[in-house]
């Protein structure tokens, strides 16, 4: 069979040479000496020098899979296992540490004057609806939020994995859900109280006498004071942070790569152990802090020397709107006639 | 004992995805998930380059250290396993990774991530070696019959090389040196922090 086929497989050989042999001057003429395009190409290290990653091309509907090394990935990792311990454990250990001795040397802020038995109405069902709302959904997504990132350190050991495992799961689920009311909580907040937590010149003063929280100075102060309208603002800076990050990394790769993702990791983790420490100190004195102060949020009337001492102009407009409750009667008198 | 680690050599890869094709038959990986993917630099230009990659079971490895539930394991050999069964779906394990190797499945609706999957360096999961469960959760368990990685085991060039870290790496050594160039093992640095010396 072969045989046969030999002479038409030498002509061609042959035809094939002789093109080769008058190409070739040709050929070496135009090219350089040594080109090897396998040899030249781009390195690893050159890639990451100057993009931070290594990308190319795939052949999957997955676009995330096209980076194949993105070293950040350990720094991230570093971030999140140290540097944000550190932090958090600082920030909130460090504030309860400091509410417990400010609250050994001064003590709960008492009602100088008193009891007077009169109330005026402070905040509405709507204002402490939203209030409420908010706050337990703070608790809820600061309990589960700090899990991630402490969990494993100080409940871990003590559930075992499946039952940290199974706790984690739902903590996890409640912290995105509880993420909806909470955001609602923090735009409502926003607008309801807006109106009141502009800077003035009365709060220069009150916080020059320092709100009157060392010593029995009462500067005076409107609706809100001072500390109250910082509080305000961190509220919904730091409020409006967690949710825009919150919600980038509940909706990954929609329209961010892994360093936008890593970011927003490390912008909620960082506001959130932030916000958690200046909400503890907000927790302290509307609780055991201040006396008078709780019934604010949660009957919506604060008793009139309460008001006088620590709102002294905001008591004045309510009285001057006729807000002010009559005394009640003294025990054991009838009651007035209608 | 032997260490286990993946070199994929990208002056030989052709981007013919033998690999990506015996790694999801072999482990039954599901829609959607893509244990290893062929990537390619440069493409269609002079130097072109592609590269294999999937998990790269680092020494250190960041998926294990940041996983909040800390579901990852390191086998004897060097390979980075993982519990399904601990898993909770944060997504942080690929957020550290270098390479992006941990895949979820969408069970849900907006971001939802079910439980991770990734290679397995086909040496299954936390369950009984060649049990049914283990290869419905985790897929194959070649290692644990003796073989290697099926991806190195069907790559057309040998341009993937799967198993002992000393072993691939002077196989490595002896194509650079017998070629006269090379673009190093790419990865190494990063996953084990050493490089091949040539």
């Amino acid at each position: 069979m072969l045989v046969r086929y030999l002479p038409m497989r030498a002509m061609l050989v042959g035809s094939a040479l002789c093109l080769l042999a008058l190409l070739c001057p040709l050929a070496l003429a135009q090219q350089p000496s040594s080109v090897n395009p396998t040899a030249d190409s781009v390195k690893e290290q050159d890639l990451l020098k100057e993009f931070h990653k290594v990308q190319g091309r795939g052949s999957i509907p997955d676009t995330k899979s096209y980076v194949i090394q993105q070293p950040a990935g350990r720094d991230w990792r570093k971030f999140h296992e140290v540097t944000l311990h550190w932090i958090g454990g600082t920030a909130i250990l460090g504030m309860l540490a400091l509410l417990v001795v400010f609250y050994l040397f001064r003590g709960m802020v008492r009602l100088e004057t008193g009891r007077s038995g009169r109330t005026v109405v402070r905040f509405n069902a709507f204002e402490r609806f939203v209030h409420w709302m908010t706050a337990v959904c703070f608790i809820t997504l600061g309990i589960t939020g700090l899990n991630i990132t402490f969990g494993k350190e100080l409940l871990l050991p003590y559930f075992g994995p499946e039952a940290f495992t199974e706790w984690s799961q739902w903590a996890k689920y409640a912290h995105n859900f509880a993420s909806f009311p909470f955001t609602l909580g923090v735009v409502l907040i926003f607008l309801m109280w807006i109106v009141w937590n502009f800077p003035t010149a009365v709060d220069v003063r009150w916080l020059r006498e320092g709100g009157g929280i060392i010593g029995h100075e009462h500067p005076p102060a409107r609706r809100f004071n001072a500390g109250q309208k910082m509080i305000y603002w961190i509220v919904v800076l730091a409020g409006g942070a967690m949710a825009v990050s919150g919600y980038i990394l509940m909706f990954p790769f929609y329209e961010t790569d892994i360093s936008q993702m890593q970011t927003a990791e490390m912008v909620h983790a960082i506001a959130g152990i932030c916000f958690i420490a200046i909400m503890l100190a907000h927790i302290y004195i509307g609780t055991i802090g201040m006396e008078g102060a709780f019934e604010a949020m949660g009957s919506g009337r604060v008793d009139v020397n309460w008001a006088r001492e620590h709102h002294s102009l905001w008591l004045e407009k309510q009285i001057a709107k006729g807000h002010v409750s009559e005394p009640s009667p003294p025990e054991g008198s009838p009651a007035p006639a209608e | 004992m032997a260490r286990m680690k993946f070199l994929c050599d990208a002056d030989r890869c052709i981007e013919c995805n033998a690999c990506v094709t015996a790694c999801k038959n072999e482990n039954d990986v599901p829609w959607g998930i893509n244990r290893r993917r062929v990537v390619t630099i440069n493409d269609g230009q002079p130097g072109e380059r592609s590269v294999s990659m999937a998990c790269m079971h680092c020494t250190d490895a960041p998926c294990a250290a940041v996983c909040p539930v800390s579901c990852f394991y390191t086998t004897a050999d060097g390979v980075v396993l993982h519990s399904k069964d601990l898993c909770i779906g944060c997504g942080y394990c690929f957020y550290a990774c270098p390479f992006g190797a941990p895949q979820y499945p969408r069970v849900g609706n907006f971001g939802s991530r079910g439980k991770m999957d990734k290679c397995t360096f086909c040496a299954g999961g936390p369950e009984t070696d060649l049990s049914k469960t283990e290869y419905e959760k985790y897929g194959s368990n070649r290692l644990a019959e003796g073989k290697l990685p099926l991806c190195a085991e069907m790559c057309s060039t040998k341009s993937l090389l799967a198993g002992d870290g000393e072993i691939i790496a002077q196989i490595f050594k002896e194509r650079v040196i017998k070629r006269g160039y090379s673009s190093g093992a790419w990865g190494w640095q990063t996953a084990y922090r050493e490089t091949v010396a040539t």
